[in-house]
């Protein structure tokens, strides 16, 4: 449950290609076969382009007119010509048509050993869980910003089970050549073997809303011996030697994606902002008013529609089960912080 | 082709034979209510145009410029679904092909000229609606309106989806009265096989307008129930299927892509041959593909939906089926350019955009053999190579070949020729500016850049940058053909009758047209690309 939607300048995963007109990496077990038919389709079609093109600009010098007078070709039709050229297309067709299915049946068929991780997205960042983790998995990118991170093992089947907690969003990682709708009520899945180290941009590629272009992630392609430490690393949330227990709630603040919705200021986002919040007395929906104490934030966090600021919706989720003790703690000394 | 005494008669043109805002506003004729219909169509151009223009001038940097997340959302919603609902669908029919069908048929006017009138009105209320969006301020779905995400977003939903219901009466109605027109009131004569292929195109859109039309008013009308009642058809908070709701948008937008793609290519068929003076190549190659287009246009929705969630055998057969669709595709575009052949090509304005449409045509088309195929749509779907396809089918097709038919028919609508030398100015810029900006997104696409982001990662920047400026040089293109038409009314030449010397029954009466088209009903005798040029002594293939 934990993430964070991060703006693009910030995501800090190095060019995937030097030039427009090169390939992506060959990062994954498709990317390869896909690129050999990407490159199938582009001589293809640019040999289709020019000979139509250049016959164009040929009949364009040939037969501009001369004079007033000119006489035309009475040519209507050529049986043999339109056969040739319904047919030839059509064999091409068939090619490409044929080999982007056997690949698509084979994106479609994950092996039955692959590892099983849990993606969850929501308005405007991924989850990443790993059985038996307590927390899902993060990195640190640009300015202490913190992205959600997907480890995986060089080499090994991955299986991603997806599913969304709110709209449709769709799962997309360009070096790998994967993208799958991720839809609310039911379970997508992706899979693939990663065969090149390195940090790849993950990109939400179904219109999602505010945030659309800042729900991205970072996948990370680690050793398989180093897979289990990594993982660990990714999924760990305390508080750190000489850190501040503000300085924790703030990592906790960004890691639990409060920042969606709530401000650091007093500004309204989706939800109130927490500038000055603590100690202050807020009205309700219902025309009551309550003093903004620990009890009333731990109460927000943990049951947020028992008490609705007045001028809102009811619309934050729970994060009783997902948040720890420790975490808490830190989260309402930082706001407490926040002036 | 007919007897050519129709406008030797002086008779006040239908211009001028009623006067004052009452006698358009109340009018049947089908030539008046195309102008107006032509009028409210590129004002929306101009609209939605503008917003694009905001759009590529945010994405300039990789940041955010000067619209906020939101205000960019709403922008790209309201570009798209002005765009689509209000421009491109109604403008080669509703506009050009309200003018241009009886004068080609040989009639006096539509079957239902009152019905006609009643579209434009049912047009305009559904234009009302969606600009009232404007005002409420809160549509940022996309044009496609996705459950559940417009279930959750602003009340501005309900009325522009009211809107493109709408509307879509509208449309359904212009391709009715047109079936029932192209049936029934062709002049004496003119067989099926003697009919111009504008006609052609024309009938087919409209096939499609009235067989596809209701299930996007039945899919908006269950998204509004949904929203009112609180009944659950898409959304899984309430037991219902968003997929489902994809399933049944793109059963009718698939087909709607031929609704705005077919009108195109009846007018390029025009164009090509008046221009080359050569009869069509393949004339019944080019008719029937638009009738088959027609048809499979029916069977290919899926193909909108790979990665969608949809079961993988669907994929599969979607995916064949959009192949099929490729081949009278092309075959079209060979039938046009063997058209040249042997011709005496006249480089007029009208034909300057028939040749850019057929290279921009030429990569739309190729570009979606990469979409249609499976894996590699699983790679670029609902990347910037998707927009780039897409604004070379909608923009490079059917937006060139409009303005190559403004440029070809301006002088039967308002009787005035404009200027050469303008009109080749404003081909050149929109051709160098519609490749800089969109050729540029193939780029973007094939390196996995997303749609609809207003914030992007830097390594995209530069193709961007090349993009915007291709904006602007194509927007510079566009205005520029603005004025050349606006300044054609002013103080354009006196049009002949018959300008660019067609055979084609529109062009056999006085420019502009008496009121009631023809003195008397003209008699066809034979092809509508009997051009006197053509050497029949040659007895090559015929």
């Amino acid at each position: 449950m934990i993430a964070y939607f991060i703006p693009p300048e910030k995501l800090g995963t190095p060019p995937m290609s030097d030039s427009p007109w090169e390939l992506l990496p060959t990062a994954s077990n498709h990317a390869q076969s896909l690129d050999g038919l990407y490159i199938l389709l582009t001589a293809v079609t640019g040999i289709s382009f020019v000979l139509v093109i250049g016959t164009m600009f040929y009949f364009m010098w040939k037969y501009k007119m001369k004079s007033e007078d000119d006489k035309t070709s009475p040519l209507t039709h050529n049986g043999k010509l339109e056969f040739a050229w319904s047919a030839i297309p059509a064999i091409f067709l068939m090619v490409f048509f044929v080999w982007g299915e056997l690949d698509f049946v084979k994106l479609s068929s994950p092996p039955a050993d692959s590892i099983d991780i849990h993606v969850t997205g929501q308005k405007w960042y991924w989850t990443f869980e790993y059985p038996g983790r307590p927390v899902a998995a993060t990195t640190e990118v640009e300015d202490g910003e913190i992205a959600p991170l997907l480890v995986v093992p060089k080499g090994q089947a991955v299986r991603l089970t997806m599913t969304s907690k709110d709209v449709i969003h769709s799962f997309y990682i360009p070096a790998f050549r994967v993208k799958k709708d991720v839809v609310p009520g039911r379970y997508t899945y992706v899979w693939f073997e990663a065969t090149e180290l390195g940090d790849f941009p993950v990109f939400c590629t179904e219109y999602c809303g505010d945030e659309h272009s800042s729900m991205l992630a970072v996948v990370r392609v680690v050793e398989p011996e180093d897979y289990k430490a990594e993982v660990a690393a990714a999924t760990t949330l305390e508080q750190g030697e000489g850190e501040s227990l503000e300085q924790f709630g703030e990592k906790v603040y960004k890691a639990f994606a409060c920042n969606s919705c709530h401000n650091t200021d007093a500004t309204r986002k989706v939800g109130p902002g927490f500038g000055g919040l603590y100690g202050k007395s807020e009205n309700l929906a219902d025309g009551s008013s309550v003093e903004a104490d620990e009890n009333y934030i731990r109460e927000s966090i943990m049951e947020p529609n028992a008490k609705i600021v007045a001028g809102y919706t009811p619309q934050m989720p729970s994060f009783a089960g997902q948040i720890n003790d420790e975490q808490l703690n830190a989260l309402i000394a930082y706001i407490k912080s926040l002036k | 082709m007919s007897d050519d005494k129709n406008h030797e008669a002086v008779e006040p043109s239908y211009l001028t034979a009623k006067k004052g805002l009452m006698s358009w506003l109340i009018t049947v004729d089908h030539k008046r209510i195309g102008l107006m219909y032509l009028a409210a169509t590129m004002f929306f151009f101009l609209v939605a145009g503008l917003l694009a223009i905001a759009l590529r001038t945010e994405l300039f940097t990789g940041q955010q410029d000067f619209m906020s997340a939101q205000t960019y959302n709403k922008v790209f919603t309201l570009h798209g679904a002005i765009m689509v609902f209000l421009f491109i669908i109604p403008s080669v029919p509703a506009a050009m092909g309200n003018f241009v069908l009886p004068l080609m048929l040989g009639a006096k006017d539509v079957a239902f000229p009152k019905l006609n009138l009643l579209s434009f009105y049912i047009y305009c209320i559904a234009a009302i609606m969606l600009v009232m969006t404007l005002l409420l301020g809160s549509l940022d779905t996309g044009w496609t309106f996705y459950t559940p995400y417009s279930k959750s977003t602003g009340s501005a939903v309900i009325m522009a989806t009211m809107g493109a219901f709408v509307a879509g009466f509208s449309s359904i109605l212009t391709g009715l009265n047109f079936v029932v027109t192209v049936h029934k009131m062709r002049a004496p004569g003119m067989t099926w096989n003697r009919m111009p292929l504008m006609i052609w195109a024309l009938y087919a859109t409209a096939l499609i307008q009235i067989m596809a039309t209701p299930v996007l008013a039945i899919t908006l009308f269950l998204l509004i129930i949904e929203r009112t009642l609180n009944i659950g058809i898409f959304d899984p908070a309430m037991g219902g299927d968003p997929v489902l709701y994809q399933h049944f948008f793109w059963f009718y937008s698939h087909p709607a892509v031929y609704i705005m793609i077919l009108p195109g290519f009846g007018i390029i068929s025009e164009i090509i041959t008046v221009h080359s003076r050569k009869h069509i190549f393949g004339y019944r190659a080019i008719a029937m593909s638009s009738v088959a287009i027609a048809v499979i246009s029916f069977i290919v929705w899926g193909h909108h939906m790979f990665v969608s969630g949809q079961s993988e055998l669907a994929g599969v057969v979607f995916s064949f089926l959009t192949f099929a669709v490729a081949v009278p595709t092309a075959i079209k575009v060979f039938s046009w350019v063997a058209t040249l052949y042997g011709g005496s090509i006249r480089y007029t304005t009208p034909m300057w955009y028939g040749l850019v449409f057929l290279w921009t045509f030429t990569i739309g088309g190729l570009t979606g053999v990469y979409l249609g195929t499976l894996s590699v749509d699983v790679h670029l779907h609902e990347t910037y190579f998707v927009v780039a396809h897409f604004h070379y089918v909608m923009v490079g097709g059917t937006v060139v070949a409009f303005l190559g038919g403004l440029y070809h028919w301006w002088p039967k609508f308002f009787g005035r020729m404009y200027n050469e030398t303008a009109g080749k100015i404003s081909a050149l810029l929109v051709f160098i500016g519609f490749n800089m900006t969109f050729l540029t997104q193939f780029f973007l696409g094939h390196q996995g850049m997303p749609r609809r982001y207003y914030a992007y990662l830097p390594e995209y920047e530069v193709m961007h940058q090349v993009s915007t400026i291709g904006s602007w040089i194509l927007a510079l293109g566009l205005f520029t053909v603005l004025g050349t038409l606006v300044m054609a009314l002013k103080n354009g030449e006196r049009a002949p009758a018959n300008p660019w010397k067609a055979v084609s029954l529109e062009w056999q009466t006085a420019s502009p047209p008496i009121e009631h088209n023809f003195h008397m009903t003209p008699r066809v005798t034979g092809s509508p690309y009997d051009f006197p040029e053509i050497d029949k002594s040659a007895g090559a293939h015929h």
